[in-house]
């Protein structure tokens, strides 16, 4: 079984390896045909660019996207600053530089990737979906009986911090960066994706088409391991069988069928303010402009979050999206799983949380203000500030650095829920409803519990819930996701995840049990 | 001005450290607590997750450095080895001496040693402090095979460590099932096989007669009474604790077994105190017995001492007896008391499925059908409604009827409730139906028939 396992780690390295080497191989060549036709769907009206591509690009071959994509932006960068000095806008190209470059090689790319995408899908996706399985799998019978299999998780440099951790790490976050702001480097993954795009909207495939599809890949093969590791608690299986079916179809195959029948792309689970974008004046219009279905789009993401989030976290506590919806929990949760014990229990990381989280919730409110404003005044900035810089700097800092980089970059550091803890206004706007008005709790059973600590360090939130826990009280706080580990991991029977009436929900027990103070 | 002298704390475990953080809450009274095992709190009972890399050490402490300081608990890393209670002084390994207003001794247990030949080689030791486990971690990679010697609680725990990081376990019980004078008989046979299939090499009825020692003074294997040499690396010594009193021994503070209290956790001496593993109750509670070395009544004692040091003279009223423990990866809780071998009118109703390790018995009176206790495996339970039957004295028709609202496992998981009542019905003649499952029943705390 061992040999199987390592087996199978060979073939996901070699996968993974192949995976990354597409960075840097492969052909581009700008025919002519293709620059003019670019220039008439972008409408380009810079001389200065055209000029400049035509004489530095424009049927050269290149090996590898860098050269290939300077030249792209330094065309573009240099066409812009005489345009701007000579305050010709019109000439201005206002795409983001590697964005645009990114446009370019997606049509310029040759040779071999382009022309065997199927086979490379079976070197890279194939190899590592191979290769994870036979060395997930075998742990039906190398993990032993069904119960909680912990053992030797911070002994393992992959999941203490150590060599194995680091680099994964910085594997991470490499990859969010391309993907967010290099995409140009990565227009080979994305070729080969491209049929399985094809199949669904008819669409080449973008790069967030192929983290959409990576994302449900890596999903659905971790979910795999969680079946087995959990495979003693129906609440662990159901819960991940849950997250995995709304990311595969609402966040997947919902949104890029829509496309194909030339709806909005739209993911109908995810609400505002995760949603940072819903009310952005593009896609305001954008559902307007597409008749009924649009508006009843815009219906829907209004009630999914002033009622349908509420009432439900109401009754089921914020668990019901974070941990059996959301696709970011849903990662957290499957991908994230073996780094839990990772997030950081102290009394400031808490306080940092709550300054933090809640003050992303205010900036998302505060920028959907000013962006409902100018939508409906006209207006272009509110108190001299405009809306656009605004809404850049939480793309950037919030939607892309923390949500991205930071959120399951930092997976094998800081633990699996940064993100969600730290960052999201979502979870924050769910955790104000969940501690105050709610009939979810995590009942603590009366004076069974050893302080042994368990729950607390398998709390993805950081919940130090053992503090609870000891003194025999119900933990009811707002960052609570309710993944139901504290009580899978406790060996006591110490822990209950339940909704039940909002009375006595922090209930103490009210015979001596020698835990019973309230500090 | 002389300054107050503290109460003064010796052992920093469950037990003294509950009596320290309630006088906090409840007076400013200076505090000091001593122990040389570590500088803060851990919980004992989380060694083993250390060991088997489930936690790290900064884990088992359940509050954070700094709580001590905030809270006035002032920490002394030091070994008491004289009391003078004339003057109410202490000495200290080191020379020094300290006054105190009042003492408590919470020193707990040690590890249970009958005299067997080698008991005191390398590589062999019990499983109780933190140096019990820094030691067994220095010698771990040089074990292969081991013996764990005595089946009690802390046995299968040392027992499940040793194999989690990949060592040959024998594990010696000297009675003729695992646990057999707490666990009745098929409970006790449902440990027993899950030990085994967890590749434990479990010898029920054999018990140590030596220790055999290599060239280097180091255990090489052992000898059973049935004259059976196995050969280990590691001999881990689990035959029960005893209270770790050694060091009062010679004073004028009465002992037996443990530091002899009374119902207020006084000691004869004025101003001493004894509670958890190392107290002895003079008038144990009915049915209990004089010592009992768990984590839960250390707790109690404690809460109770803070009060009584704060000035509300308070008895130790442990109430209806609980516990719990982990079998490799089986649940156990209990409420009431249980006989392991029950004696008229008490009687046993038995429920098992081997298949999933699961296991209920419930005990009670068979002339009077009163609800005596409860033994759970792999099925959890709500501990305050036992608590209340119990107390209530309810008949065991109105327990498992109410199964159900009893029932703490997680959500989703499937309920036995049906088929355990089933079974009541066809071995008792009875026609009970279970309830639904009713929040207002458990949260009025009461339960109507």
């Amino acid at each position: 079984m061992k040999t199987l396992q390592k087996f199978g780690l060979g073939v996901f390295l070699s996968g993974l390896a192949i995976f990354c080497a597409l960075i840097f191989i492969g052909k581009y060549q700008l025919k002519a045909k293709q620059f003019d036709a670019l220039i008439a769907e972008k409408g380009i009206k810079s001389e200065v660019f055209i000029a400049n591509i035509k004489r530095n690009l424009v049927d050269k071959e290149f090996s590898g996207p860098f050269e290939f994509s300077t030249r792209i932006i330094t065309a573009l960068e240099e066409a812009n600053k005489v345009h701007r000095k000579k305050r010709e806008w019109s000439k201005v190209i206002w795409d983001k530089p590697h964005s645009f470059s990114y446009e370019v090689a997606k049509k310029a790319g040759t040779g071999m990737i382009p022309n065997n995408k199927g086979w490379f899908w079976f070197l890279t996706f194939g190899l590592g979906i191979i290769g994870s399985l036979l060395y997930i799998i075998p742990n039906i019978i190398t993990l032993g009986p069904p119960g909680i299999k912990n053992n030797g998780i911070f002994f393992d440099s992959s999941t203490n911090r150590g060599f194995l951790g680091w680099s994964v790490f910085i594997f991470l976050v490499s990859f969010y960066v391309l993907l967010y702001f290099f995409p140009d480097y990565i227009v080979n993954w994305t070729y080969i994706v491209d049929p399985i795009s094809q199949s669904l909207s008819g669409n080449l495939a973008s790069q967030w088409f192929l983290y959409g599809y990576l994302y449900c890949v890596v999903m659905t093969v971790m979910a795999i391991r969680m079946y087995i590791k959990y495979r003693n608690n129906k609440y662990q299986i159901l819960r991940t069988t849950s997250v995995l079916f709304f990311q595969i179809v609402f966040a997947f195959l919902i949104p890029e069928i829509l496309v194909r029948f030339e709806k909005p792309w739209y993911d109908f689970k995810n609400a505002f303010p995760l949603d940072y974008d819903f009310f952005f004046s593009w896609n305001l219009n954008s559902l307007i402009s597409s008749g009924g279905f649009g508006l009843f789009i815009l219906v829907w993401g209004i009630a999914l979050t002033l009622v349908i989030v509420p009432v439900m976290v109401y009754f089921f506590g914020k668990r019901w999206y974070c941990s059996w919806v959301c696709g970011c929990g849903g990662l957290a949760e499957t991908l994230g799983d073996p780094y839990r014990h990772l997030s950081n229990k102290s009394i400031g990381a808490w306080k940092l949380e709550r300054w933090l989280v809640h003050g992303v919730l205010a900036f998302s409110i505060v920028m959907t203000g000013f962006t409902l404003y100018t939508y409906f005044s006209g207006t272009s900035a509110v108190l001299g500030i405009k809306t656009q810089t605004i809404q850049s700097i939480y793309g950037f800092l919030i939607g892309s650095i923390f949500a991205g980089v930071i959120g399951t970059g930092f997976y094998p550091i800081f633990g699996n829920r940064v993100w969600c803890r730290f960052g999201c206004p979502l979870a924050a706007y769910l955790g104000l409803v969940q501690r105050f008005k709610s009939r979810f709790r995590i009942t603590t059973n009366g004076g069974q519990c050893i302080s042994c600590g368990n729950c607390s360090t398998y709390c993805e939130m950081g919940i130090d819930v053992r503090a609870y826990a000891q003194k025999g009280q119900n933990i009811v706080r707002s960052s609570c996701v309710g993944c139901g580990v504290c009580s899978a991991v406790c060996p006591r029977g110490v822990l209950k995840l339940e909704n039940g009436p909002v009375a006595n929900r922090t209930h103490l027990p009210n015979f001596p049990l020698g835990n019973t103070l309230n500090n | 001005m002389v300054s107050q002298p503290p109460i003064i704390i010796i052992g920093n475990g469950i037990a003294g450290i509950t009596t320290a953080r309630h006088i906090r809450k409840r007076s400013g009274a200076p505090i000091l607590i001593i122990s040389k095992e570590s500088r803060y709190f851990f919980s004992r009972t989380a060694l083993m997750y250390v060991y088997m890399g489930h936690l790290k050490w900064e884990h088992t402490q359940p509050y954070e450095n700094h709580f001590w300081k905030k809270n006035r608990l002032d920490l002394l890393e030091e070994t008491v080895t004289e009391i003078d209670p004339e003057k109410k002084k202490l000495t200290l390994s080191n020379g020094n001496t300290l006054s105190y207003a009042s003492l408590v001794l919470a020193t707990g247990s040690i590890p249970n040693k009958f005299g067997w030949p080698g008991e005191n080689l390398k590589g062999v030791q019990g499983l109780y402090s933190k140096q019990d486990l820094e030691k067994l971690e220095a010698l771990s990679p040089s074990i292969e095979e081991a013996v764990i010697v005595g089946g009690g609680l802390i046995g299968i725990e040392l027992a499940e460590m040793l194999q989690v990081r990949g060592k040959k376990v024998t594990f010696l019980v000297r009675e003729k099932s695992f646990w057999s004078n707490v666990l009745p008989k098929g409970e006790s046979q449902m440990i027993n096989r899950h030990i085994l299939s967890h590749g434990i090499d479990l010898r029920l009825a054999t018990s140590l007669s030596e220790i055999i020692e290599d060239e280097n003074g180091r255990a090489k294997a052992i000898r059973t009474d049935k004259d059976e040499i196995i050969p280990c690396q590691f001999v881990g010594l689990t035959a029960g604790v005893r209270p770790n009193i050694d060091f009062i021994k010679d004073s004028s503070i009465d002992t037996n077994r443990g530091i002899l209290v009374n119902k207020y956790l006084e000691t004869n001496l004025p101003d001493i105190y004894a509670i958890g593993d190392c107290a002895e109750q003079q008038e144990p509670v009915p049915g209990r017995r004089p010592i009992e070395a768990v984590w839960y009544t250390g707790r109690m004692m404690g809460e109770t001492l803070a009060k009584t040091l704060t000035g509300e003279k308070s008895a130790y009223h442990p109430g209806q007896w609980f516990n719990s423990a982990k079998f490799f990866d089986i649940e156990y809780q209990t409420y009431g008391l249980v006989a392991a071998h029950p004696t008229e009118p008490e009687i046993h109703f038995q429920w098992e499925n081997p298949a999933k390790n699961l296991g209920i018995t419930i005990a009670f009176n068979k002339e009077t059908n009163e609800f005596i206790g409860i033994n759970t495996f792999g099925i959890r339970m709500r501990h305050e409604i036992f608590d209340q039957m119990l107390t209530e004295k309810r008949t065991v028709l109105h327990v498992v009827e109410h199964l159900n609202d009893c029932n703490f496992d997680p959500e989703f998981f499937t309920s036995y409730g049906g088929e355990i009542i089933a079974k009541f019905n066809q071995e008792f003649g009875t026609n009970i139906r279970l309830k639904k499952k009713s929040w207002r029943r458990i949260f009025a705390n009461l339960i109507t028939n």
